[in-house]
């Protein structure tokens, strides 16, 4: 490994096929070792599948791939000594208890009993989970599970580690803990691979962003640069009273400098670059006296992400108001 | 991680292959997996207790009197017939808790890890050796309190469990490989009792065979070869010593194995 940055993942033209089902076509990702990498996209899209190849777990059918430099089909065993898997669904045993399920694993690495005792120890109080650690699973929540489940992965301490969809049915504060965990694994010196189908997840934690949709990747980027090329957010108002729509449609488009469209009668939408100007735009209208029911800001979707990357052009039918 | 500094990749030492200590040592943590959740799941009880009391008093109760005039008679020849149906309904649900794995994506977790590919198939099948060896202990109990006292002694008791318990563990391999081709576990346990039941009760588990017309008498005793089983363990129980059936027995059994040890293994790789 002579690379000046290390590569911690390098593929090239990964393909899998299901029957005639091309579940993953031609994907090539390459994350630089302490970075965060995350695969953004819809269900299906295959971030599973090429989560799966990478960890040794299913063969290609075309394309390769090198794990901090050792090739994923020819040193499968030196590359399942680099990474942690923590998939899509909680793998972990109900019956026993967290400690129980952390030791074994560490046994299955090949630690002492001891050492493996303490290994889960240190991780069951890391990740809050110490005062439950000799309680049987069936009693811990959603997020306890995956918490746990992520923790068994790291009882390694393995380099390379791939979450697949960490947070997907977690509540939004145990999903900001979750958020908070991978940041600190990166800042340990692990390198992550996640995949997720939140643009905002991906954006919150990824040092860059491959999109992947039906296989393919569609947009390999910078959280920032995505956000540019898909648009900027929006500013969206609704009036109380639906006969100065109009007018609050010009004052906007004076203060943002934009084209406003008219959604609905009193619904208002207008792209906002800067959401600085939130407050100027609300003092005008307070100014000319335009009522306010309701104000909100929207990030982009990642409907409008895929929207813009894969049919991008065609947009711009909306009603405008000159 | 606040305190723990990652290993950089180049800094380990890395091997590309799993000794031979490290798969056995790998299958016994599976193993002892495999144990610490039969003790905490309610269906040991009934896999050591509730079957193997049930199977006893049922049959003793039923047939006694029927087949040989009075119960105490009829502890000789069906407590090996329920100690052969005790194990061998728990070995139809061998390889249950692998397929249970596999679909809940441990195994794919397993596959990832520097582990041996095969300790999790052997580590789960090996655990089971307990589930068919507590029954017979449990049938045993029952029989000694129903008043049966074996003419061989403890030592044919033992031989005898041990035995049975060989039988069932060769036959655990093919329902295991049955497990891991259907594709629900319910299909798999569906086929086990579709298959054993009728497999035990045309034995001469219950009924001796001399009782039957000839010709059901020849496929009782020669092509349904758990009779030989059967009748290996009366003979120990009674007389302390084996005769051609037992190497039937056994030879049948070192077959299965040969046969269904790949097999299985391949199907398990096959299917993670
Ligand atoms: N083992 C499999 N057999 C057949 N088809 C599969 C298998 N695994 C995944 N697929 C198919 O491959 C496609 C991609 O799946 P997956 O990688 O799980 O997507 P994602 O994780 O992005 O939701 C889907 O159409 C899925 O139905
Ligand atoms: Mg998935």
């Amino acid at each position: 490994m002579n690379n000046i940055i290390t590569l911690a993942v390098e593929a090239h033209g990964l393909v899998k096929t299901f029957g005639d089902n091309r579940a993953v076509d031609g994907v090539s990702l390459s994350i630089p070792a302490g970075s965060i990498c995350g695969v953004l996209g819809p269900n299906g899209a295959g971030k599973t599948t090429t989560i799966n190849m990478l960890a040794t777990l299913l063969k290609p059918d075309a394309g390769n791939a090198k794990i901090f430099g050792y090739d994923v089909l020819r040193e499968t065993q030196i590359v399942r000594q680099l990474i942690g898997l923590t998939g899509q669904f909680a793998s972990i045993d109900e019956e026993l208890t967290a400690l129980e399920n952390l030791m074994i694993f560490g046994r299955l690495y090949g630690y002492s009993r001891s050492d493996s005792k303490r290994k889960a120890n240190e991780l069951l109080e890391e990740f809050g989970l110490g005062d439950v650690a000799s309680r049987a699973l069936s009693k811990f929540s959603g997020g306890m599970r995956r918490r746990l489940d992520l923790a068994v992965s790291l009882i390694s301490q393995p380099p390379l580690i791939f979450l697949d969809e960490p947070t997907t049915g977690l509540d939004p504060r145990t999903r900001t803990q979750m958020w908070q965990t991978i940041r600190n694994l990166v800042k340990s010196g692990s390198t992550v691979l996640l995949t997720t189908q939140y643009l905002d997840e991906a954006d919150q934690l990824a040092d860059n962003i491959v999109v992947i949709d039906k296989g393919r990747v569609v947009a390999n980027d910078t959280p920032d640069g995505l956000k540019r090329s898909v648009g900027s957010s929006s500013l969206r108002l609704t009036v109380k009273d639906a006969d100065k729509a109009a007018n609050a449609a010009h004052i906007i488009k004076r203060v943002l400098n934009t084209k406003v469209h008219l959604a609905e009668a009193s619904e208002l939408i207008a792209p906002m670059d800067n959401t600085d100007k939130l407050t100027d735009v609300l003092t005008t209208l307070k100014d000319a006296g335009i009522a306010l029911s309701a104000v909100s800001i929207l990030q982009p979707t990642l409907d409008e992400v895929f929207f813009a990357l894969t049919d991008g052009g065609s947009k711009d039918k909306d009603d405008e108001i000159k | 991680m606040t305190n723990t500094i990652i290993i950089p990749a180049a800094e380990r030492k890395l091997k590309n292959r799993v000794g031979v200590g490290r798969a056995i040592s790998n299958t016994s943590t599976i193993a002892y997996r495999a144990l610490l959740k039969m003790f905490k799941s309610p269906e040991i009880f009934v896999d050591f207790i509730v079957l193997p009391v049930m199977f006893t008093l049922l049959f003793t109760f039923l047939f006694g009197g029927a087949i040989s005039g009075d119960i105490h008679s009829y502890l000789p020849i069906v407590i090996p017939g329920v100690l052969l149906m005790a194990s061998f309904t728990n070995c139809t649900t061998a390889g249950s808790k692998l397929r249970e794995d596999v679909d809940k994506g441990t195994t794919s977790r397993f596959k990832s890890m520097p582990i041996a590919r095969i300790a999790p198939l052997a580590g789960s099948l090996i655990a089971d050796i307990v589930r068919y060896a507590m029954g017979g202990i449990t049938v045993f109990t029952m029989g000694y309190i129903l008043g049966y006292r074996p003419e061989a002694g403890i030592s044919a008791v033992i031989f005898s469990i041990l035995f049975i318990t060989f039988v069932a563990w060769s036959l655990s391999w093919v329902f295991a490989f049955i497990s891991l081709c259907t594709k629900t576990i319910s299909t798999a346990s569906a086929i086990g009792v579709v298959v054993m039941f009728p497999l035990v009760f045309l034995s001469n588990a219950f009924v001796p065979a001399e009782t039957m017309p000839d010709w059901l008498q020849y496929s009782v005793l020669r092509i349904n070869q758990l009779s030989r089983v059967v009748t290996t363990v009366r003979q120990l129980l009674a007389y302390g010593s084996t005769g051609a059936d037992f190497w039937y027995a056994l030879f049948g059994a070192l077959v299965i194995l040969g046969a269904f040890i790949p097999l299985t293994l391949i199907a398990y790789k096959r299917k993670t």
